[in-house]
């Protein structure tokens, strides 16, 4: 079972909850801009196509990204996606080390910013992946993080 | 679930967080048995009609999940509905009031 629930929660979770709902950007978060360079794996490229069927991807430096660099606990990584390309009709976001690559998806609907932040779970580091349809067109950026801790809980 | 609506600069910012195991489906217990998949699969979020949030989640989101978002077209004192459904059939919905920031 590892960590106990009560020990995790008095450490990591308490300072989480609190600095989330305060707004407080969590240490170790680094704000990049289009992410690294890494081409989709098969496994991603396989989820998007199943998602948005087989469009074009391009990689784009307008789709910000922030995640930390080194995520002490896979089971809690905090993570933020916006876009300033037009038109954007949906942002999904993908973990490829995980089990199911597809983490989740945003429809970014008339009134809707695109701009969504959450708290994901990545089994080990690895690549996360960020799609934004804008127009016909999918756009893509990435950044690896690092995991310390797996956050699958397996 | 907690859900905080702050309108600021015409846009209203929306941070909300639910309690919920998120259970992904994979994992065991101490005797080697499979604890059944538990997880929101749809969170959605309607103002004055129009749905404002539409985001489809899974096991990959963590327990207990925080998300936020925002929209535009909405002023204080405005109701924002924001329900979510899980894998169960299990669901919840909030209404709450858009305040000033």
């Amino acid at each position: 079972m590892g960590i106990s629930r009560r020990h995790f929660l008095k450490t990591v979770g308490g300072s989480i909850a609190c600095a989330t709902l305060a707004g407080v950007t969590l240490p170790g978060s680094v704000m990049a801009k289009g992410g690294d360079d890494h081409a989709l794996s098969d496994n991603v490229n396989a989820a998007v196509k199943a998602k948005y069927g087989a469009l074009p991807i391009e990689k784009s430096d307008r789709i910000q990204i922030k995640a930390p660099e080194i995520a002490e606990n896979g089971a809690f990584v905090p993570v933020s996606v916006s876009t300033d390309l037009p038109g954007v009709t949906s942002i999904s976001i993908y973990a490829d080390a995980n089990f199911t690559p597809i983490v989740a998806s945003f429809d970014i609907l008339p009134k809707t910013r695109p701009d969504v932040s959450l708290r994901i779970r990545m089994a080990k580091t690895s690549n996360m992946d960020v799609i934004v349809k804008a127009g016909d067109k999918l756009y893509r950026a990435s950044r690896e993080v690092k995991v310390t801790i797996g956050g699958c809980g397996g | 679930m907690k859900v905080r609506a702050i309108l600021r600069d015409a846009t209203v910012q929306v941070k909300m967080l639910i309690k919920h195991p998120m259970e992904t489906g994979r994992r065991k217990d101490e005797e080697g048995n499979i604890l059944p998949a538990h997880y929101i699969t749809e969170i959605k979020a309607v103002c004055k009609g129009d749905d404002v949030f539409r985001a489809e989640v899974g096991p990959g989101v963590s327990m207990d999940p925080y998300i936020s978002f925002a929209f535009d077209g909405a002023n204080t004192g405005d109701t924002l509905t924001i329900s979510w459904k899980d894998n169960k059939g299990e669901s919840e919905t909030l209404d709450v009031v858009i305040s000033g920031a």
